[in-house]
Formats: structure tokens, sequence, C-alpha cells
């Protein structure tokens, strides 16, 4: 029940923000304000009662149209809490940066900013495929309004950006019909309910293609390469607090989508691909990270920054073992609190400045030293300076990317370098250097200060105590993550394991990213565990118990067969 | 005749013995009120008959008729969309004097003839039905008379729907030349034997053109645009809803039954319009500045959009087809109601351009939610009615051979979003303080209220529909 009450207290709190501005100017911010607190209040109480019996903290599943297999299927993991929380503290820098925007409707912007985190909140929780697509849709037309109340009266770039969602997310609806009806005729039972199709998974060629469709709407909304062009232009045209959300938040959606959905429902397609996937990652860190060096503007340069740090969350994802997976997921975390920071930075110079290219910028450092102390902190979080939370993510992610193919991982570390250069030169342009004069500038408000003062200190805490994060989500990474073990078979084969809910596959193959599938063998597809295979006893003996599994399981492995 | 065949075809009866009450009702005293009364009334009253109906249901009733439970569900479809476009024509006419009270006898027997084509089945009851419907559409095309575009309109749908039932009728010709039937439980059996093709093809190609004229798609669109921005906005709804519903209807009796995989002609050309209609809609919609007319593109893609569930069939695409039916009618009903109640009637044109709408959400906030949420709607956004029409219409179409249909759904659909966008966003924007700001009727306030909340609700709980129309399709 606790994933609905998220939802519902900001949609309804959202609801209330509009009639509240006729009670006065401010009461609209303070309700939403109010909002978030709740919201997060039940994430930090939920996380104390997390405990080690198993990796849902909370689940619920209510029939919603059973007669197309769609259910109200929420849960709530440690991967799912993480985020929910990041989304309200998020949320709540959002608000902050932009509380003294003077803008009439305070209302309407209030209740559309509350909509669009409750419909990310949604995504976070949600565990039906459609319920899924669902929110996701949702989240991106209040996003899409909110940008009339920044400097871009065309709405080009907010056009932009959701023409290209809206297109790569209905490509993953196509995707996820297809996975509907090709695991319906494969199974017989036609549902949209993760956990049923992921305890049995599909097979062939389609895969590909149905992961390619996931594929694409997270590629867009992280962004990577060749789908980020609608990046800087909506970063740095959104009004600030947006951009905190679209930066912050809820390009998260997509690192989360390919954690939870895409590679858990296609794993062997994700294995064929990852060597194609990672590559693209690979150049897009290099590239975002070479164009950031041609940015006049502080917004767009960290747009640009930021595509870098999303690409070390697609590295990640694919790389598909236990480090670069938890490293991805400390990299959403902590970027998610250094975005926002940079963003909430840049929207406090273009508050005092009146925009925020570089000629309007220099020697801020004598003018403004708060906001100039923060400025370089974040940056170094941004460069992966040990002790702050972007490290460990990036550490953890080209740790776990090195095991599965060097060269990638040496084709994605020079991004590290340039970053490192890019984010001191940034410093150095914006306030070090020659003083754009005179000006007598408000240094850090007591409210820039709380909120920049907060992101530190959980980019602190990421840093120096990564291992309590990584507690609570290891549970829900590793359960998600097919496990595979390896043993050397006579003939230099491999045998891994695939274990579902309910099942065990056998599959043989050159490496276990590359692992074939057992039908190729002429073995048959999934194996009860109560009914061991006949004709396999040389490949099967060799398949080493797995951990996380229930001893039953381990007793049939273990049985010789 | 029997008792039952009596009761099965009531909700028939009782709208052809209303028109003739109101038609004298209005010649003894002209209330515009009175009027209103009676319709309503008579439509209640033939909804409300629709329950002994599907008690005797499936029944055949004359050679003419077969009342069964997907008849009678389109029945029910089309009175209740009729109840809601007399309150709507209320709400716009009732702002002026002049004589609105005959509009409704109109309405009355395009509603009688949109229901005989629901429950045809048979050549003769599918045309009488047909030009029931399309008589009573041009009287109310042109009604604005003082408009010379509402009479440009009408004098150019009474020349394109003749166009369309001469192709018709000599479809219906070729058909009963070949097979020497016209009724449609002798030619579906029939049709599906090997060895009938001969000119039987041809006819069916001949009726399926005159279809696509009614249904508006590609390429038989082109009186679209000019009818819809030329009639009253009321009577735009209608003809959107009631006039493409009926005969969608007649298309799934006839069309719906015939093993299509037999004529790979056939399907080649309802896939091709339904690619053409989706793109060519869409595409066209991008270049219009005026409301009404970019509706009259959107409704072409929503059509197309309605095809591609017909061609996948069976057991899931005509319930995703007639729900999609179901979201749409509710859609455009708000959006033409919202046009409407924008109007006023003594004025050359309706509020049909775009800056009309500017700003509109700080001077009508529940207007503005309302339409805004019917343009989400069309554009398949979640929370909305028009979300899981497209869900349901895309999954139908994968699970078909023909599943790169639904490619182009998705493409074109993307290519949708942008100008519902540009209407939706405008509203929110600043006012500039030139724009309308009429009083609002009550008619059209219950309406908008009650459909707006209709499309949210099927946006959010879409499964009693979905019960409701299987039920009615036998499918359980």
């Amino acid at each position: 029940m606790t994933a609905i009450v998220l939802i519902a207290v900001l949609g309804v709190t959202g609801l209330l923000c509009w009639p509240a501005e006729r009670l006065g100017p401010r009461w609209p911010g303070w309700l939403a304000i109010l909002g978030l607190l709740i919201d997060l209040a039940i994430v930090l109480g939920l996380w104390s009662q997390a405990s080690a019996s198993g990796p849902w903290l909370d689940a619920v599943r209510y029939a919603w149209i059973p007669q197309l297999g769609i259910s109200l299927h929420f849960g709530i993991d440690g991967l799912s809490l993480l985020l929910v929380g990041l989304a309200c503290v998020v949320g709540l820098v959002a608000i902050a940066a932009a509380w003294r925007e003077r803008r009439q409707r305070d209302g309407l912007y209030y209740l559309l900013l509350l909509w669009s985190l409750a419909g990310i909140t949604g995504v976070f929780v949600a565990l039906d495929l459609v319920l899924f697509y669902f929110f996701w849709e949702i989240m991106l037309v209040p996003t899409y309004l909110l940008f009339l109340w920044g400097r871009d009266r065309q709405l080009r770039a907010a056009v932009t950006f959701f023409l290209y969602t809206q297109l790569s997310g209905l490509l993953m609806l196509v995707a996820i019909l297809g996975l509907y009806v090709v695991h319906g005729q494969a199974t017989g039972t036609y549902t949209f309910d993760f956990v049923d199709l992921t305890a049995t998974r599909v097979d062939g060629p389609v895969t590909t293609w149905l992961l390619l469709g996931f594929w694409v709407a997270f590629a867009v909304k992280l962004p990577i390469l060749p789908f980020h062009t609608w990046l800087p232009d909506a970063y740095s045209r959104a009004p600030t607090g947006v951009t905190i959300v679209l930066a912050g938040i809820m390009a998260k959606t997509a690192g989360y989508g390919l954690l939870r959905f895409a590679i858990p429902l296609f794993p062997e397609a994700a294995a064929g691909l990852a060597p194609a996937i990672m590559a693209f990652a690979a150049v897009s860190i290099l590239y975002a990270s070479w164009t950031a060096f041609g940015q006049r503007n502080f917004k767009r340069l960290v747009a640009y920054s930021s595509i870098t740090s999303m690409g070390f969350v697609m590295l990640g994802a694919f790389a598909s073992n236990d480090l670069a997976w938890q490293g991805a997921t400390l990299q959403m975390l902590a970027h998610g609190l250094s975005i926002a920071a940079l963003f909430l930075l840049a929207g406090a110079l273009q508050e005092r400045l009146g925009g925020t290219e570089f000629e309007r910028m220099g020697g801020l450092w004598a003018i403004t030293p708060r906001l100039g102390a923060f400025a370089l902190v974040f940056a170094l979080a941004t460069l992966g300076l040990p002790g702050l939370g972007n490290f460990v993510g990036e550490f953890l992610v080209l740790a776990g990317a090195f095991q599965v193919s060097w060269f990638l991982t040496a084709l994605a570390a020079p991004g590290l370098v340039l970053t490192t250069v890019y984010a001191l030169w940034l410093i150095q342009r914006v306030f070090q250097g020659e003083s754009i004069g005179g000006q007598r500038l408000p240094d850090a408000t007591g409210r820039e200060t709380l909120a920049l003062g907060l992101l530190l200190a959980g980019l602190l805490w990421l840093g120096l105590f990564p291992q309590q994060t990584l507690d609570l989500v290891a549970p829900s990474l590793s359960a998600l993550r097919p496990q595979v073990a390896t043993t050397q078979q006579p003939g230099n084969d491999v045998v891994g394991v695939f274990v579902g809910d309910g099942e065990l596959l056998v599959g043989t193959g050159v490496s276990p990213q590359g692992l074939r599938a057992p039908w190729d063998l002429g073995l048959p597809r999934a194996v009860p565990l109560d009914a061991p295979p006949t004709g396999t006893s040389a490949a099967i003996s060799l398949v080493f118990p797995i951990e996380h599994y229930q001893p039953s399981r381990a007793d049939v492995q273990g049985g010789g067969r | 005749m029997s008792g039952a065949d009596l009761l099965a075809i009531l909700p028939l009866l009782v709208l052809g013995g209303a028109a003739v009450v109101l038609m004298l009702a209005v010649a003894l005293r002209r209330s515009l009120q009175l009027t209103l009364l009676l319709t309503l009334l008579a439509l209640a009253a033939a909804l409300a008959c629709l329950a002994p109906a599907v008690g005797v249901a499936p029944r055949r009733v004359t050679g003419l008729l077969f009342v069964n439970g997907f008849g009678l569900l389109y029945v029910g479809l089309l009175i209740s969309t009729s109840l809601a476009g007399a309150l709507l024509a209320y709400g716009y006419a009732g702002k002026r004097g002049g004589q609105p009270e005959e509009a409704y006898i109109l309405l009355l027997l395009a509603t009688l003839g949109g229901s005989v084509l629901a429950l045809s089945d048979h050549f003769a009851s599918f045309f009488l039905g047909l030009e029931l419907l399309s008589v009573s559409l041009y009287g109310l095309i042109s009604y604005s008379r003082w408009r010379p575009p509402s009479l440009e309109a009408g004098a150019k749908y009474l020349v394109l729907a003749a166009v369309s039932s001469a192709f018709l009728l000599f479809g219906m010709a070729l058909v009963y030349a070949e097979l020497g039937t016209m009724s449609f439980a002798e030619i579906v059996p029939l049709a599906g034997q090997a060895g009938t093709i001969g000119i039987l093809l041809p006819g069916l190609l001949l009726i399926v053109v005159g279809i696509a004229f009614k249904l508006a798609v590609v390429p038989f669109h082109m009186w679209t645009p000019d009818v819809y921005e030329g009639a009253p906005a009321p009577v735009t709804a209608f003809i959107a809803t009631v006039s493409k519903g009926a005969v969608f209807a007649l298309l799934l009796r006839l069309f719906g039954q015939i093993d299509l995989a037999r004529y790979p002609a056939l399907v080649f050309a309802f896939a091709l319009i339904a690619v053409a209609s989706m793109l060519g809609g869409n595409l066209l919609a991008l270049l219009q500045y005026n409301v009404k007319r970019l509706l009259a593109y959107s409704s072409i893609s929503h059509l197309g959009y309605v095809l591609v569930a017909f061609l996948a069939g069976g057991a899931l695409g005509i319930p995703a087809a007639t729900f999609y039916l179901v979201a749409y009618f509710a859609t455009i009903l708000v959006a033409f109601g919202a046009v409407g109640s924008l109007s006023d009637p003594a004025r050359l044109r309706d509020a049909d351009s775009l800056a009309d709408y500017r700003g509109l959400f700080w001077r009508q906030p529940w207007l503005t939610v309302a339409f805004a949420a019917s343009l989400l709607s069309l554009a398949g956004i979640p929370l909305t009615a028009g979300f899981f029409g497209k869900l349901y219409v895309s999954l139908a179409g994968i699970s078909s051979p023909l599943w790169w249909l639904v490619v182009v759904l998705v493409v074109s659909s993307t290519i949708g979003l942008y100008y519902y966008l540009r209407v939706a966003s405008i509203m929110f924007r600043r006012p500039t303080g030139r724009e309308l700001t009429p009083a609002i009727s009550w008619a059209d306030g219950v309406v908008l209220a009650g459909l707006t909340g209709a499309i949210f609700f099927l946006g959010v709980y879409p499964s009693p529909l979905i019960t409701l129309i299987q039920a009615a399709l036998g499918l359980g």
C-alpha cells in the first residue's frame, strides 16, 4: 500500500496547490514542500524497516484490467526506495531553486511540478509493464507544460523534448505489447506482470528487437549519444526548477528502467547486445565530455556533463555484474544530487546576472564567495573526487566494466580526465580570472545555502559511507540480475545456469556474457525443479550451486545431475 | 411479426414514433425547452427499451434486421451519443433565437438511421439506414443557413454522399449478381466458399469505397475538413460520432464476418486505407490553425487507428475497435462541445481559430480542463480514455499478422501529438485580453462535466467497459 500512498500524497497535494493560491502567494509552495516531506518521511520509515528477509519492502497487487492481464502491481525494493527518496529531495531542491522567481499562477506551477514527480514516483514503484508505461507517459505532460514558465516563448525545446521521449516511449510500448504476445504464445499466460514475465522468459531472436524497443526509450531519456540532441536545449531553456527535475530525477527513470525491466526481461539479448551498447556508452561519454568544452553557457556545459555521467549508468547496466550494477545505482543517486546542485547554482547566477553565458561571468569568487565555494565542491564531485558520491559510482562502474571488456573501459576512462579539465575550467571561467566589474551581487541566500548544504551532505554521505546504500540495493539488484554461475566443461565450453522463479535453465556458450541458450543444445528450455532433465547429465553435473537461492534448489543442482 | 420481434426492434420503433410526435409538437407549440425535453425523453425511452430487446436477442427480424448483442451495443452507443448531442445543440442554439426546433426531428431521424445500420442484415436495410442518416445530416449541416460556409458544407456533403451511395449501390448490385442474395447471413458463408470470387471482389471493393466515404478515411476524406468547419459545432460532433459509428458497426457486421484472409486484395485495400489515413490525417493536421479543421484531420487518423483493430479482427480486434470508438466518441463530443460552448451561433463562424483559445485557462479553467482532457485523450496520454483505446488497438494489431501497422500507428500518433500539444499549450499561455468570454449554458456544462468524467474514468478503470463489450459480443 505504501507505494500507492507515495503517489497519492503527491497527486493530492498537487491538486490542493491550485486552489491554495487564493489563500496567499506562498501557500502553494509550502503545500508542495509539505507533500514532498511527507513522502520523504515515508521513504525513511520504510528504509528503517528494511531487513535481510528479502528484497521487497512493500508490494501490492490488485486486478486492474484482468481481461488483458493488466494488474495494479506496485512494489518497493531497495532500488525503488532510494530513487523515490531522490525524487523527493530533487523535488524540494527544485522548489527551493524557483522560490523567488516572480510568477503569476503559482498554483498551477506547483500542481504540474508535483504531478510530474508523482508520475516519476509511479515509474519507480510500478511492477506491471502497462502500469510502468502509464506512469512513464504521465510524467511527461506536466513537465511539458512547465516549460511555459521558462524563457522559451515558442516552447521549441519543450516540443523537441516531448516528441523525442514520446516516440521512443511508444516504441517501448510496441516492445511491451510484443513481449506480451510472444510470452503469451509461448506459455499460454497473457500477462504484463513483471514477476510473471521474468519467471518464464521468452527466447529467440525476437527478444533482441524487443530489448531494443525498451533500450531506445531509455537511451533517449538518459540520454546517450545519437539520442541526446533534445537535451542541451531542454535543460538550458526550461525554468531552473524544471531543469533540476529533468536532470536530477527524470533522467534516472531511464537508468532504473534498464536495471529493472530491460535487462532482467531479456538477459540473453542483453548479453548479446552488450558489447555494442557499451561501446555506444563509452563513445557517448567521450563525445559529451569533449563537446562540453565548446559550450559558452553555464547551463549548457552542465547539460553536457550530465550526458557524460549518464553514459556511465548505461555502461554499468550492460556490464551486468554486481559491481557495475551497484556502481550504476550509486552513480544515479550521486549524479542526481550533484546535477541538482549545479543547476541550482546556474539558476542562482541567472537570477543575479540575467543569464548564464560565460561573457557575463568572471571573477565572481570575490563577489559571491559562498556560491563560489559551493560551485567548486560540486564541480569536484562531478569530476569524481574521492570522498564524494560520484567517485564511488564511477569507480564501481569502471571496475565492473573492466571485468567484461578492458578495451571499452579504457575507452571510457579518458572521459573522466576530460571531465576533470572542463569542470575546473568552468570554475575558472566563472569564479576566477578577471572580474566582471564592481557589481555588488547578493551572495548565497539562506535558502540557497540550506539546499546546497543538504545536497553536499548527501554527496558526502554517499561518498564516505557507500556501504549503507549498497546494503540496501544489493539484494534488489542481485534478485533482478539473472544469476549466472559458470564452470569449465571439457572442450572449453562454459556451462551456466539461469535461475528464474521456479525453474532452472541450463545453457552453454563461450563466456558468461555470451551464454548460449539450452535450446541451442537440444536441452529443454525450462526445467521444472522437481523433474530433472534427462539425457543431459554431462552438462548438468558441472553446474555450480548458486548463492542467493533457496537450499531446495541447491539440492537439485548439487544432486549430481 | 411476433411480439418478440416487436420487442427486439422496440428501440427503433420508439425513435421513429418520437420523430413523428416531435414534428406534431413543434407544429402545435414552438418551444425549444419543450422540444429538448421531448427529445431527451424519447432517447431515454429508446435506451430503456434496449433492456427488453437484449432479453429476446439474438433474433432475426423480417430478414432485414438481425438484433444481437453486438448490434444493440452499438445502438445503445449511438443513442447515448445523440443524447449528449441533443444537449450540446441546446447549449449552442439556446444562445440565439431563430428556429432550432426542427433540428431535433432531424437528430432523431439520423439516430434512427444509424440504429438501423447497426442492426441491418441486408443490403436493403443497409441502404435504407444509410440514406435516412445522410438525408437528415444534409439538413443538419446547413442548418445555420445565415452562414455561407454552412450552406457550402451541406451542398458538398450532399454531392459526395450521393456519389458514395452510387458506388455502394453498384457494389451491392455486383455482389447480388454474383451470389444471388442480398442478405448478409447468406453472403458471408457464400463469400467464404472457394470459387466464388469472380465479380464478387469488385463488388465488395466498391462497397468498401462507399463505406470509406462515410468513415472519411484517406483517400475518401476530401469532404471532411470543409464539412467539419462549416457545420455548427454540435452537428460536427454528431457527424464525427453517430454517422461514423453507425457505418463502422455495419463494416464490422459485413466484413467482420467474412474471412478476409481469402481476399488479399481486400486486406490490402483496408491496410492501405489505414496507413494512408493514419499518416495523411496527422500530417495534414499539422498544417491547420483552425481547430475544427484540425479535429477533422485528426478524426481521419483516428478512423485509421480503428481500422488497424478491425483488420486484426477476432476476439481481440473487434472489442478493441469498439472500445476505441466509445473512448473516441466521449472525447470528440467533449472537444466539439467545448468549441460549441465558446461559439456564438449568431456570428459568421464558430470559435475555431487557435487565437480564440489563447489563455483560455485564465478565463474558463474548467472548460479548459475539459478541452485539454479531450485533446490529451485524442493524443492517447494516460489518465484519459484515449490511452487505453490506443493500447487496446495496438495490442490487437500487434498480435495479428499485420503487426507492422502498429509501427505506423506509433509513428503517426507521435506526429499527432505535436498539434494536440500546440492547442493544449496555447490555452495555458498568457491571455491577450481580446478573447471571447461567453457564458456557458447548463446543458453544455452537464455534457462536458459528465463526459470529461467519463474520459478520466475510462482512463483509470476501463475494465467494466471491456467486460460490457466482451459480454455484448458474446466473448464472455
